[in-house]
């Protein structure tokens, strides 16, 4: 079976350490995307898996095999890298062939399975040229098409879109996800663009110097974030993380002083659980009723800057204690500079997040 | 702003501020720089086809035709192939059979020796820049240093005890003591030049020759050596200009039958005690120089072709 799992691997550079305990296992026919900011040691953890990295501990197991002291080129796997890696000297065909390489096929076999998937990825035409003479976008292809020429045990993706330009960007990555339903693997894409993560993957593991916070689905990490790093770095615009204070809690309504401004809540029963304490309420932009009046359950802000996305406007407003909110607004709703915004969020979408930075959910 | 055309601009010199081909004006300039760099060569060149008193004459006769009576008579002189057969075999005024100079043989020398030392320095030299890139040592650098402490000092400090060495171990005159000796003179350069090519190859390239299950052999011959080819190329060239001229180690250290180019010619024409033969010295140096003109010039496109271009990018 075409399965992945990485158990508690730690990765240290003398005293730096770029990935500590890392837990996840990919299923087979699965994709899942390892996304973080720079630095937070998603590319480590790819190369520990490839096995270009040894692991300072724990365990990487392919296909139920623990494959820990094995080079990369027994562990039967392929990878895509960022800069594609091309072999410069070899046409697009030689590259695409080289993975046969030990499979000791005869040239007639080898050349249909070269045809196969240049067919499947457009790249009959190109066979060829050089990888110096061909397109961004070809050479981005042929990286894919010598991945999947042969039938490996899992497949790895190092940032496999970040050089394409935005438009170029869409279409592959829909031909990735398309190529990739096609071959039932455990898939591992690593990426630092959450729209590439959320549109790609079955799961997102989400990591932060070193650590995995959080492993879901697009839609779990969206709608229920672990924590506030999860909550701040998934969605555009960024979700409001606004300190406050709780008060108290009553009959799923709770009272807090948001910015020195008291408002009453709808939340989470779970919220009971916690004293009268700091918290931080996590409520994304678009999860904001613009009202009309003044109410108990409103927050008030006065709008600063707009800034017009087309379908929406995003509106930065300030609360009188100085909290900056962000607001997303319809766009036939015009929004003045100056103006007083009531807002009352959307219970369902207000996320409490205790003093440790988890969140308080049941 | 408006646009005008200086006299600057009319002779030809394109404005300095941006990126592009350049005006006839500065190539015409570039042109005449290069023909005086060039002068010294082409003076020995025209002097080889000249005869010792048309070499020595002054004014200097340049042209070898009046070029139907433009040129005046007294700078023409009459081209002839005297001195280049006699580099090769010399026949005596006052008789007697005409024997051979031996500059056969030195010309032989002088390939062989420059040639398979510098190939063999290319390729222990490039295995060695490749452990030291990708293997490296602790204290790598110390090592790379210490390589090239051997080339800080003038030959002539250290060609003493090297006359020792060879005398002792019988390597004196002999052709493996000479190749041996440019071998080692050709290292140090040979090593730093291909680690600084191998320095500048995308390791992410190897890794996935790695992934695509290469050993690591096949990673150096498939994938990383065909990316140096024009590394390669310029060192050895480098390396071949470097010992095909050298002088001072082939004077003491060769004998007679591994003379070279340089020492031979030498020989050949101080002696006689009618002066210095220019004619022929200049004919040897013709001789000498097509070569490593023609190495250089057929590699150069290998050098210019950039193999690698594009296909990384960084």
């Amino acid at each position: 079976m075409s399965t992945i799992e990485i158990k508690k691997i730690t990765k240290k550079f003398g005293e730096f350490t770029a990935v500590k305990d890392a837990d996840l296992s990919v299923k087979a026919g699965e994709v899942v995307c390892l996304l973080g900011p720079s630095g937070c040691g998603k590319t480590t953890t790819l190369r520990m898996i490839a096995g270009l990295e040894r692991t300072t501990e724990g365990d990487v197991v392919i296909a139920g095999k623990r494959m820990n002291e094995l080079p990369p080129e027994k562990r039967d796997i392929a990878m895509v890298f960022q800069f594609y890696a091309l072999y410069p000297a070899l046409s697009v065909g030689e590259n695409i062939a080289m993975p046969l390489h030990f499979e000791k096929l005869s040239t007639e076999e080898r050349n249909k399975r070269v045809n196969r998937v240049a067919k499947i990825l457009h790249l009959t035409e190109v066979l060829d040229r050089m990888p110096g003479q061909v397109s961004e976008g070809e050479k981005q292809r042929i990286a894919v098409a010598r991945a999947i020429v042969r039938d490996p045990n899992c497949f790895l993706f190092d940032e496999p879109l970040s050089r394409l330009d935005v438009e170029l960007r869409h279409s592959m990555r829909g031909q990735i996800k398309e190529v990739l339903s096609n071959l039932s693997k455990a898939t591992v894409i690593v990426t630092h663009d959450q729209l590439e993560a959320l549109t790609m993957a079955d799961r997102i593991a989400i990591m932060k110097d070193g650590m995995i916070e959080q492993v879901g689905t697009p839609h779990e990490v969206f709608a229920k974030p672990a924590n506030v790093f999860v909550a701040s770095f998934i969605g555009t615009p960024q979700m409001n993380l606004i300190e406050a204070e709780l008060k108290s809690f009553a009959k799923g309504v709770a009272s807090i002083a948001l910015a020195g401004s008291p408002v009453e809540m709808v939340a989470d029963p779970a919220v009971s659980k916690l004293k009268p304490s700091k918290v931080m309420i996590g409520i994304r932009p678009r999860a904001f009723n613009a009202q009309d009046k003044a109410a108990k359950d409103t927050i008030h802000a006065q709008a600063e800057l707009i800034e017009p996305m087309g379908a929406e406007t995003l509106v930065h407003a300030r609360t009188k204690a100085g909290a900056d909110i962000r607001v997303v607004v319809p766009r036939e709703k015009r929004v003045k500079i100056g103006e007083i915004l009531h807002l009352k969020p959307d219970p369902k979408q207000t996320h409490f997040f205790g003093e440790d930075g988890k969140a308080v959910r049941t | 702003m408006a646009t005008s055309t200086t006299t600057w601009e009319k002779l030809g010199f394109r404005k300095a501020f941006r990126v592009g081909e350049a005006g006839w004006g500065h190539t015409l300039w570039v042109a005449l720089v290069s023909f005086i760099y060039f002068l010294p060569v082409l003076i020995i060149v025209i002097t080889s086809f000249k005869v010792q008193n048309e070499a020595l004459s002054v004014p200097a006769k340049f042209f070898p035709t009046s070029f139907f009576g433009l040129i005046p008579e007294q700078y023409v002189f009459t081209p002839t192939l005297e001195n280049f057969t006699s580099v090769f075999s010399r026949a005596f005024t006052t008789g007697g059979a005409v024997e051979s100079t031996g500059f056969d043989r030195y010309f032989f020398n002088s390939m062989f020796i420059a040639g398979s030392s510098v190939l063999l320095a290319l390729v222990i030299g490039t295995l060695a820049a490749f452990g030291f890139s990708r293997y490296p040592l602790k204290g790598n650098d110390t090592y790379l240093f210490i390589i090239l402490t051997t080339r800080m000092l003038p030959a002539i400090v250290v060609i003493i005890p090297i006359i020792l060495m060879f005398r002792i171990v019988g390597l004196s005159g002999s052709y493996p003591g000479i190749i041996f000796l440019y071998t080692a003179f050709n290292l140090p350069f040979t090593i730093w030049m291909m680690k600084s090519f191998f320095d500048e190859l995308s390791l992410d390239v190897e890794d996935a020759a790695r992934i695509d299950g290469s050993s690591e052999l096949r990673v150096f011959f498939k994938v990383c050596l065909p990316q140096v080819v024009a590394g390669l190329a310029a060192t050895f060239v480098f390396g071949l200009i470097l010992t095909w001229n050298e002088f001072l180690f082939a004077l003491l250290l060769t004998g007679a039958d591994t003379r070279t180019v340089p020492v031979a010619m030498n020989q050949a024409v101080a002696g006689g005690g009618i002066g210095v033969l220019w004619g022929l010295l200049a004919a040897i140096e013709t001789l000498f120089l097509i070569p490593v003109f023609l190495v250089t010039f057929f590699l150069q496109n290998h050098l210019l072709r950039g193999v690698t271009f594009g296909t990384v990018k960084r």
